[in-house]
C-alpha cells in the first residue's frame, strides 16, 4: 500500500498552530526561563498568541472562498479531516475571544496579594510547611498558560474536525488540560483536588463511550471521515443497528462535554471546586467548541437520519432544562448556582440544535438553528464569563465568599458591582434588551418552525423558573440586610485593570447584543452552512 | 474473514470496564477498567478495519493508544495529589462537594 503525503492547507489553519505554537513554546519557557520572569513572559505570550490567532481568524474567514452559489464558504483541509467554514470561523473567534478574557483572568495578581489564583506549589501537601513556604516565597504556577493554550488548540480543533478521529482527538486535547487547571487552586485545595479527581474519572469514562462509538460507526459506514458515514446512512446499507448504537455512545461523549443531563452530575462540582478564572473560561470555552462539533457531528454525519437522533435530543434537551432550572433553586452557593444554570443554559441550546436547518425551508429574515445556536453561545459566553469574573471580586477573609449568606446586602456595600452582576444574571434569564433575549429568542423561534413546540414549551417554563432564582440572587443583594450575626459579610476587593477589563467588556457586549443584535446575528448568519 | 466473534469479545470487554468503572471504589482501578474500555473500543477498531479492508480501523488504534497514554498521565498525576492529601484513593471518600 502507498502513502501519499497529505497536503495541509497552512494559510487557513494557521491561526490554530500559533495557539498550538505557543503553547509549545510556554513549555519550553518553563523550562529554561528564570522563574521570576516566567509570569510576565506567559502571559504576555499567551495574550499575543491569542490575538495573533484571532486577528488571523478574521484574515481566514474574510477570505473564504463561496460554495454553492453562496450557501456555504470554506474549503475541506488536510485531506478532509478540517474543515474550515464559516461557522467554524465564528467559532473560532468566539473561543479566541473569550480565551482572551481568561488569559486576563487568570493574570489577575491584586486579588490574592499579589500571587495568582493558581497553587504556589500544586505538589506541596495542603496545610504542611512545604505548602507555606511555597506561599511565604511567593511561588506561582505559570504552567497554567501552557495548559490553558493546549485547550484552546482543541477547542479550536473540536468543531472543526471533520473526521471521527480528529473528533476524538481533540475532545482529549481540550480536556486533559482542563483535568489539571481544575485541580490548582490557591485556596480550598481539597475541593479544587476533589474537582479535577471527579472531572478527570467522569471525562475519561464517557470519552471511553465516545469511542467506543466512534468504533461501531466506523464499523457501520467504513470511513471515519463525515462525508463518507452521511453516504453510508443514506445508502441505508445493513446493520443499521451498529449505526444506532455507535450514534448513542458518541452522543454520550458529546453531551458530557456540555453538561446535559443525564450527564451534568459533573458540573456543579467541578465549577465549584476549580479556581473561579478557569470556570470561567471553562464555562464559557468548553461549551461552545462542544456544540460547535455537535451541530457538525448531527447536521453533517449524521444528517439523513435526524429521525433517529432528533426524538432523543427532544427528551434530553427538556430533561436538562428542567433538572437545570428545578436544582437551581436550591442552591446555596453562587458558583453551584451558575453551574445548574449553565444546565439550564445547554438544554435552551439544545432547543436550538432541534431546530430548522435549511435556510431554503424558511422565509426572509429567520434564522437557521445554526445561526441561532451560533448567536445563543456568543451571548451566553459573554454573560457567564463577566459573572464568574465577578465571583472572583467577591470575598472574606477566607479567600473568595461564594455562600448566600455572604452576599447579603452586597449591593448596598458595593452597588457597582451587584449592579453588574444583577445585569449578567438578567441576561442569563432573558429580559429583554440584554443579549439573552435575543438569544432565546433565536433559539425557540427555529424549534418552533421545525415543530418541536413541546421543547419549547418546556423552555418557556423552565424560563419563568430561571426568572425567579436569578431575581432571588438579586433580591438578597439589594433588599436583604446583611445581618453580620451571620457570620463575616462579603466585600468587594479592587481588582486591577485585567478582570475590571474583562467584567467591562462582558457588560458592554451583553448591553449591546441585546440593544442591536442585529450585526452579529448577520456575522452569523454570513457564516452560511457547514461545508459538506 | 467473519469478525463477529472478535466484535463480540470487543463488547465483553467493554462491558466488564464499565460494570468495573462502576462498582469498584479504588480510583486506581476505577481508571484501569477505563483503560480496558479504550482498548476494548481497539479491538473493535481493529476487526472492523479487516472487515472493511482499509486502514483507517487500525490508525484509529494507534491514535487510541496514545490519548490513552496521555490520560494516565494526567489521570495518575491527579490520583496521586488526592492520594497524597487524603491517605486513600477511594472514590468514596472524596465527597465534600455535594448537592
Amino acid at each position: 500500500m502507498d502513502f501519499v503525503k497529505p497536503t495541509i492547507e497552512y494559510s487557513q489553519l494557521w491561526p490554530m498552530l500559533v495557539v498550538y505554537g505557543v503553547a509549545c513554546a510556554g513549555v519550553v519557557i518553563e523550562a529554561f526561563v528564570p522563574r521570576a520572569l516566567r509570569f510576565g513572559v506567559q502571559t504576555v505570550l499567551a495574550a499575543l498568541g491569542l490575538v495573533v490567532a484571532l486577528g488571523g481568524t478574521i484574515w481566514v474567514g474574510s477570505n473564504l472562498d463561496e460554495l454553492g452559489g453562496g450557501v456555504a464558504r470554506g474549503a475541506i483541509d488536510v485531506e478532509g479531516t478540517i474543515v474550515v467554514d464559516g461557522p467554524t470561523v465564528f467559532l473560532w473567534g468566539i473561543i479566541l475571544v473569550f480565551a482572551i478574557g481568561g488569559v486576563l483572568l487568570f493574570a489577575e495578581r491584586r486579588l490574592e496579594g499579589g500571587v495568582s489564583a493558581f497553587a504556589g506549589q500544586a505538589a506541596a501537601l495542603p496545610g504542611t510547611e512545604a505548602e507555606r513556604l511555597a506561599s511565604t516565597r511567593g511561588l506561582e504556577h505559570t504552567e497554567v498558560y501552557p495548559l490553558m493554550m493546549f485547550a484552546v488548540g482543541g477547542m479550536m480543533l473540536f468543531p472543526a474536525a471533520n473526521d471521527l478521529l480528529t473528533l476524538f482527538v481533540a475532545l482529549e486535547v481540550l480536556s486533559l488540560p482542563l483535568y489539571l487547571l481544575c485541580g490548582l487552586a490557591r485556596r480550598r485545595r481539597l475541593l479544587s483536588q476533589e474537582a479535577a479527581l471527579k472531572y478527570f474519572l467522569l471525562g475519561a469514562f464517557s470519552s471511553a463511550f465516545f469511542a467506543y462509538g466512534v468504533a461501531l460507526v466506523y464499523g457501520f459506514a467504513g470511513s471515519m471521515g463525515f462525508a463518507e458515514i452521511n453516504e453510508a446512512v443514506r445508502n441505508d446499507t445493513d446493520n443499521g443497528v451498529l449505526l444506532l448504537i455507535g450514534l448513542g455512545m458518541v452522543s454520550v461523549g458529546l453531551l458530557f462535554k456540555v453538561g446535559a443531563a443525564p450527564f451534568h452530575s459533573w458540573t456543579p462540582d467541578v465549577y465549584q471546586g476549580a479556581p473561579t478564572p478557569v470556570t470561567a473560561f471553562m464555562a464559557a470555552g468548553t461549551k461552545i467548541a462542544a456544540f460547535g462539533a455537535m451541530l457538525r457531528l448531527y447536521y453533517v454525519a449524521f444528517g439523513s437520519d435526524r429521525w433517529s437522533w432528533q426524538p432523543m435530543l427532544w427528551v434530553i434537551a427538556i430533561l436538562t432544562m428542567v433538572v437545570g432550572a428545578v436544582l437551581a433553586v436550591v442552591q446555596t452557593d453562587m458558583k453551584r448556582l451558575l453551574a445548574y444554570s449553565s444546565v439550564a443554559h445547554t438544554g435552551f441550546l439544545l432547543t436550538g440544535v432541534l431546530g430548522v436547518q435549511q435556510a431554503s425551508e424558511l422565509s426572509d429574515g429567520q434564522v437557521t438553528s445554526l445561526q441561532a445556536v451560533l448567536f445563543y453561545l456568543a451571548t451566553y459566553g459573554f454573560a457567564i464569563i463577566g459573572a464568574f469574573a465577578v465571583v472572583t471580586l467577591v470575598r472574606d477573609s477566607g479567600g473568595e465568599a461564594t455562600t448566600f449568606a455572604r452576599w447579603q446586602g452586597l449591593g448596598r456595600r458595593s452597588p457597582l458591582v451587584a449592579g453588574l452582576f444583577a445585569f449578567f444574571l438578567l441576561s442569563m434569564a432573558g429580559i429583554p434588551l440584554t443579549a439573552g433575549f435575543v438569544g432565546k429568542w433565536a433559539v425557540f423561534t427555529v424549534a418552533l418552525s421545525a415543530g418541536a413546540w413541546p421543547v419549547v414549551i418546556a423552555a418557556i417554563v423552565c424560563s419563568i423558573i430561571a426568572v425567579f432564582f436569578y431575581v432571588r440572587v438579586i433580591v438578597l443583594m439589594f433588599f436583604v440586610d446583611g445581618d453580620a450575626a451571620d457570620g463575616e459579610l462579603a466585600v468587594v476587593t479592587r481588582p486591577s485593570l485585567l478582570t475590571s477589563g474583562t467584567i467591562l467588556v462582558g457588560v458592554a457586549a451583553t448591553l449591546v447584543l441585546g440593544i442591536v443584535p442585529g450585526p452579529v446575528l448577520d456575522l452569523a448568519a454570513n457564516a452560511g452552512q457547514f461545508v459538506r | 474473514m467473519n469478525i463477529t466473534a472478535y466484535v463480540v469479545l470487543s463488547g465483553i470487554l467493554f462491558t466488564i470496564g464499565c460494570v468495573g468503572v462502576l462498582t469498584r471504589r479504588n480510583a486506581i482501578v476505577v481508571f484501569m477498567c477505563i483503560e480496558l474500555m479504550l482498548n476494548a473500543t481497539n479491538l473493535a477498531l481493529v476487526a472492523f478495519a479487516k472487515q472493511h479492508g482499509n486502514l483507517d480501523g487500525q490508525i484509529a488504534a494507534f491514535f487510541v493508544m496514545v490519548v490513552a497514554a496521555a490520560e494516565v498521565v494526567v489521570g495518575l498525576a491527579i490520583i496521586m495529589t488526592i492520594f497524597r492529601t487524603r491517605r486513600s484513593a477511594s472514590v468514596d471518600d472524596a465527597s465534600l462537594l455535594k448537592y
